[in-house]
């Protein structure tokens, strides 16, 4: 079953996706580690980190481009998964920090003895296990977008009013991280890391196995995002962002399939963030800025959605822009992007991959077009060669 | 009446609906036994779509009953579950997946497990094979198996749409309009392929093209103001002084 199921989800595209997607995992620490500085194919530390979080970058837009490429939900709030994946991360790191923190205080962290907290909150506890984290990276963002979905599909949420209300919520939980009293932090959010599994967060090796681990992420749910899109299932779902009361008249149940894919695609969106919490070395309420969400479309939307691997390269192509840009006219960012969103709406409205996918369509239709003429006037021909 | 729920397939009594004050259905009531085919005319407004609402749980009833199968209370089901229960519909526009080739819509439309499950892990089998075979002949489309729902024509997607519903096995089927905006030609063949379906199950067919109706010739309930006006073969009804003055004649 499991194994029709990943065998389905390979196509050439995919394959080759996976496979580059991996091999820079490999190629990209490598060069960090076993090259010295001086050499010219080396790669510093500090692009290392900038490269893994594009990758957590794609893996949020693969995320979103699961619902609203897929299956027509535009959520407006996926930031809010990635963020609560982030501070579930943050919180195992900050509990690592011990005894470490400018209190030296073995339990507290520095921002719960510096509000004269006596005990850890309940919601703190286990949080300092590796496995519990990781749990709760996938569970958090999962059960909240379950209970979320839950109501809104059921009620027939759709369009413009489901993406308003995704937007009030990760407006919602940015004024709650905010609050000092929530125990996260406050306004600071969640800093001043010093080891992840026992290895310094700081070191080049830490680093290089970050990246890594993103590169494996995205690799894995490119996998099952494919595999799923691929199914019955994927094809059901196109039916509900296509005709979504023809679905319903087929019998199926549209609020089930849009709850699961919601939700699965929060937990990826969480993972993201837990792996991008440490290579950027902080969690603030930030993250929850409804900015941040339509960043997300935006990148989804250059890429190509509906397509798996446009949003992974809609997201390296802004963010690197994104870099690039703030360095050299840091005012300009905001324009250039919303020129950007603007002008790909009106000229590439299936993004830079789309469109490339339809331009080869068309041009094969062309080409066996050609061919059967061809064929048709050798038909033709034929007859009086005979003659 | 009570005695004739168990026989009949479909079964509306004093069924009323209302929106905003409009009475778009005022106690209708009508039969369908299992096997029937039968049409439905009526002047616009006269609340044939909403009695497919109705049947197919989208809208449901301010009073009245509802009952599939005898004793099925079809009120207080949702789409999915009326669907499941064997009652397929077709909308007045042709609603296929357009993004879909054609033989993914009839996949996608075939009676197997309809759960998240159930559909990820599904694997086409023969016998699902030789199903969509079979279909796709009757209703036309083998040469265009491969090719995307949205590159038919408008006829060809009425008829997909016709397709996907027998897909779904319903035994009783509703069709809004079929043969709106179809060629004189492909009208004529409409009509063979639903007296087709009808040999197996129950058809309502809504339709305004009285020729159409006349090649089904089957009985006819013609609709007006949310009630029934009359009841009977099509000379009968278009005989009648009533329906001439409310739809024939206007």
């Amino acid at each position: 079953m499991i194994t029709s199921f990943l065998l389905k989800s390979f196509d050439r595209t995919i394959v080759i996706a996976v496979a580059v997607i991996l091999g820079l995992g490999l190629l990209v620490p490598a060069l960090n580690l076993l090259t010295p500085p001086d050499h010219p194919l080396h790669v510093p530390t500090y692009l290392v980190s900038l490269f893994g979080k594009y990758l957590t970058y794609a893996l949020l837009a693969l995320a979103l481009d699961l619902v609203w490429g897929f299956c027509g939900i535009l959520s407006l709030g996926h930031a809010a998964f990635f963020a609560l994946g982030g501070y579930a991360m943050g919180m195992y790191l900050m509990r690592q920090i011990g005894a470490r923190g400018s209190y030296g205080n073995p339990l507290l962290p520095d921002f719960m003895v510096f509000l004269n907290w006596k005990e850890l909150p309940w919601f703190w506890y286990g949080f300092d296990m590796f496995w519990f984290a990781a749990l709760m990276v996938v569970l958090v963002p999962g059960l909240l977008a379950f209970v979320f979905g839950w109501f809104a599909f059921r009620s027939r949420v759709n369009g413009v009013y489901l993406s308003i209300i995704t937007q009030a919520m990760t407006f919602a939980l940015l004024l709650a991280f905010f609050r000092n009293d929530m125990g996260f932090g406050g306004n600071n959010g969640l800093t001043d890391f010093k080891d992840i599994l026992g290895f310094n967060i700081q070191a080049d090796g830490t680093r290089a196995a970050l990246f890594a681990a993103s590169a494996v992420a995205l690799a894995l749910s490119l996998v099952l995002t494919s595999g799923m899109v691929r199914s019955k299932y994927g094809k059901i779902l196109v039916g509900v962002r296509d005709a979504e009361s023809r679905t319903r008249f087929l019998g199926y149940r549209v609020e089930h399939f849009k709850l699961f894919a919601f939700t699965v695609s929060a937990m990826m969106a969480g993972v993201a963030g837990a792996l991008y919490v440490p290579q950027v070395g902080i969690i603030n309420p930030g993250e929850f800025e409804p900015g941040n969400s339509i960043e997300v479309v935006i990148w989804t939307a250059v890429g190509g959605r509906g397509t798996l691997i446009g949003p992974i390269i809609g997201a390296i192509l802004v963010n690197g822009g994104k870099s690039i840009f703030t360095a050299a006219f840091p005012e300009f960012w905001l324009f250039a992007l919303g020129g950007l969103f603007v002008l790909v709406t009106l000229f590439l409205p299936k993004g830079i991959v789309g469109t490339a996918q339809a331009w080869r369509a068309k041009r094969k239709a062309y080409r066996k077009a050609a061919d059967d003429e061809a064929a048709k006037a050798m038909a033709a021909a034929e007859p009086l060669a005979a003659e | 009446m009570n005695e004739k729920k168990p026989t009949s397939l479909l079964y509306l009594d004093g069924v009323s609906v209302s929106f905003d004050g409009f009475r778009a259905l005022n106690s209708l009531s009508f039969v369908i036994e299992p096997g029937e085919l039968r049409a439905i005319i009526g002047p616009n407004g006269a609340g044939k779509t909403t009695m497919m609402d109705i049947i197919t749980g989208k809208t449901r009833p301010d009073t009245g009953a509802v009952f599939f199968k005898g004793d099925i209370d079809l009120t207080k089901r949702d789409e999915a579950e009326i669907a499941q229960l064997g009652i397929g519909r077709k909308f007045q526009k042709p609603t296929v997946f357009e993004s879909h080739t054609v033989w993914d819509n009839l996949e996608l439309a075939l009676n197997r497990k309809r759960g998240v499950f159930a559909t990820l892990f599904y694997r086409m089998t023969a016998e699902d094979n030789a199903r969509i075979e079979e279909i796709l002949s009757t209703v036309r489309l083998s040469n265009r198996r491969n090719d995307l729902a949205a590159s038919l024509s408008h006829g060809q997607k009425q008829w997909l749409e016709i397709g996907m519903l027998l897909a779904q096995e319903p035994e009783l089927l509703l069709v809004d309009e079929p043969v709106a905006g179809m060629t004189d030609a492909e009208t004529a063949e409409t009509a063979i392929l639903l007296k087709e379906i009808a040999r197996t199950r129950s058809v309502v067919v809504v339709e305004h093209d009285m020729g159409f109706i006349r090649d089904l010739g089957v009985k006819v309930t013609c609709l007006a103001e949310g009630s029934v006006l009359a009841e009977g073969s099509i000379d009968f009804v278009s005989a009648d002084q009533k329906v001439i003055e409310n739809y024939l004649g206007r």
